[in-house]
């Protein structure tokens, strides 16, 4: 049975908002409710409600609020990105870092890290992970090309090579590393939204904006993708520059999300396939509720990873794989009975 | 030599190589408006080469000329709505619905939502499979799959603005009897009353015989004979191509039919 798309839509952002107040008003510092929503105010509108101290001020809309949001940013992206990777490969499986992305990032992050003395400035690993996370996927999208085109099977292939040899250059580096460079690589990985600021708030808004945009005006051509590459192209479609297009698109918003929150997985496996099971696979109506649903999760990982443990926190990544991995063996297991 | 002013789709000297091996060499062929042609042969003769050819899928040297402008000057989107092809196979892994398959023959067009929807609704009764409408597409069994398919393809031609073609591999290949029939029956009506033309590899020859205008025979990636299909299928010339000599059953309707 399926829910109607608009319902689903208006229900995620309802959820979105509720999640957001409650990220914002929960955390290891106790702040009255009513005080934390005034700072809001204050912040949002320039008005002078609010009787925080300057701290606890700063507490709610420099530490709380830019990381809410970014959970917001980094989870629809990852979402939307799966949701697109997995039309690509016409497949339920595939993730969106199946095209190198992520671990390539991985690698200049790591690089980074081990290179730079800690002091060093803050944009220095962000920046590292995005450039290796593109050149990567610019490997890997060159090695699957030919003159029949693009093969989503080598592109594939090439993938799961490439990242192997990245894990294997991460492990190689973290062999060699002291202690203490040891514990930031690995707390790296785990992924985690404590990085957030104002300069990559309104990065990550325009990423996610842009990224939202492009996919939406590509829907249509990737339901017809999922018939088949020979039905989309005599349906019209320019197969070849879709298949770039849209690698590139998936490349940048992943490689954006991990320069800003190292690796959090599952959120786009995971979203998209439960999407499909509540509104059906249409793209046009697959990739926006999505980016909702993977807004919404990300939000409510990272509101558990600071709550659990307080007053320190989890990574995130570490949520949302404890999480979304038994329940993504739950889909599967499901699955199989309708299918018997 | 002269151009047939109703001539839709002209190849010549169509070459295609695979390593040193020719697999397909095609002197001529002539498709003109409402003709229905079927393509027989023996298993490797090159028949869905030729149709992969005609729909632009493979690389050949050579002319192929549809509307007397060669495939690739076609805006993409035009062409999609002057040629459609019934895939043979169709594995989809997402669980679209029957219609929403069909609809997506609507890729190329412009229609409202609402004149979508009737459209989908009106192609998938001629089809028989309005009933599958809502179920499930990888639920459904081989000739729902391609009727579904081929609902879909109909859909997306039928904003031509001159007669379309409509390439068909196999298109009875998995229907059931009454299927068989229905379908040929329907795609030869789009020919007589609409001018399409419809290329059809068939296996079954008392289907060519009763339904085809135009019989193209096949064998080892050549034309080997053309012309109308009570002409061109005789026993002989089935038993040079396929090593089997039919019986002749008898005449309906003044058409021979073999067993």
């Amino acid at each position: 049975m399926r829910l109607p798309v608009l319902i689903c839509g208006i229900a995620l952002v309802a959820m979105i908002i509720l999640g957001s107040l409650l990220s914002l008003l929960q955390g290891a510092l106790d702040l009255p409710p009513t005080e934390c929503l005034l700072a809001l105010c204050d912040t949002l509108f320039g008005t002078h409600w609010s009787t925080l101290d300057d701290y606890q001020r700063v507490v709610v809309t420099e530490l709380r609020l830019p990381r809410l949001v970014l959970s917001v940013f980094v989870g629809a992206m990852l979402a939307q990105c799966g949701a697109v990777m997995q039309g690509l490969f016409r497949n339920p499986l595939a993730d969106p870092g199946i095209i190198g992305v992520s671990s390539g990032a991985a690698v200049g992050a790591i690089v980074a890290i081990a290179i730079f003395p800690a002091s060093i400035d803050p944009l220095a690993v962000p920046v590292s992970a995005f450039v290796a996370g593109l050149l990567t996927t610019m490997l890997v999208y060159s090695l699957s090309r030919s003159k029949q085109g693009t093969s989503v099977l080598v592109l594939l292939l090439a993938g799961v090579a490439i990242s192997a040899f990245a894990g294997a250059t991460i492990g190689f580096i973290s062999y060699f590393s002291n202690d203490e460079k040891l514990r930031q690589l690995s707390l790296w990985q785990m992924g985690s939204l404590a990085g957030a600021s104002q300069v990559n708030l309104w990065l990550g808004f325009f990423a996610v904006v842009a990224l939202a945009v492009a996919f939406q005006r590509k829907a249509f051509a990737l339901n017809a993708l999922v018939l088949g590459e020979c039905e989309a192209r005599y349906l019209g479609i320019n197969v070849e520059a879709l298949k770039r297009q849209l690698i590139i698109l998936v490349a940048v918003g992943v490689g954006v999300s991990v320069a800003y929150a190292g690796i959090i997985g599952f959120i786009g496996l995971v979203v998209p396939h439960l999407v499909r099971l509540v509104t059906g696979p249409d793209h046009r109506s697959l990739i926006p509720l999505s980016a909702l649903c993977g807004a919404l999760l990300l939000l409510v990982a990272d509101l558990m990873a600071r709550l659990v443990v307080q007053p320190a926190e989890l990574p995130v990544g570490l949520v949302t794989a404890l999480l979304g991995a038994p329940f993504f063996l739950a889909l599967l297991i499901q699955q199989r009975r309708q299918w018997n | 030599m002269e151009l047939d002013p109703t001539a839709m789709l002209e190849l010549t000297n169509l070459r295609s190589q695979h390593g040193k091996v020719p697999h397909l060499a095609v002197e001529q062929l002539r498709i003109g408006t409402g003709m229905m042609v079927g393509v027989a042969g023996p298993n490797g003769s090159g028949k869905s080469t030729l149709l992969r050819a005609i729909g632009g899928e493979l690389s050949v040297t050579g002319d192929i000329l549809f509307y007397q402008r060669s495939l690739h000057q076609w805006d993409p989107l035009d062409r999609a709505r002057h040629l459609a092809a019934l895939p043979q196979f169709s594995q989809i892994g997402f669980s679209f619905t029957a219609d929403e398959i069909v609809a997506m023959g609507m890729i190329p067009l412009s229609l409202s939502r609402q004149e979508g929807r009737q459209q989908v609704a009106a192609l998938m009764k001629d089809t028989d499979c309005h009933h599958l409408m809502g179920r499930a597409f990888p639920s459904l069994s081989g000739g729902e799959k391609q009727r579904v398919h081929l609902a879909r393809v109909l859909l997306q031609l039928s904003q031509a603005t001159q007669p379309p073609l409509l390439v068909l591999d196999e298109p009875t290949s998995a229907q059931d009897l009454k299927q068989q029939h229905r379908i040929l029956a329907l795609t030869r009506s789009l020919c007589r009353q609409r001018g399409y033309a419809v290329i059809a590899v068939l296996h079954d020859l008392n289907h060519v015989l009763r339904y085809c205008d135009h019989c193209v025979l096949m064998k080892e990636g050549r034309l080997s004979a053309q012309g109308k299909p009570g002409d061109v299928l005789t026993q002989d010339t089935i038993e040079a191509h396929w090593e089997y000599r039919p019986q002749l059953a008898g005449h309906m309707e003044s058409i021979p039919v073999f067993v």
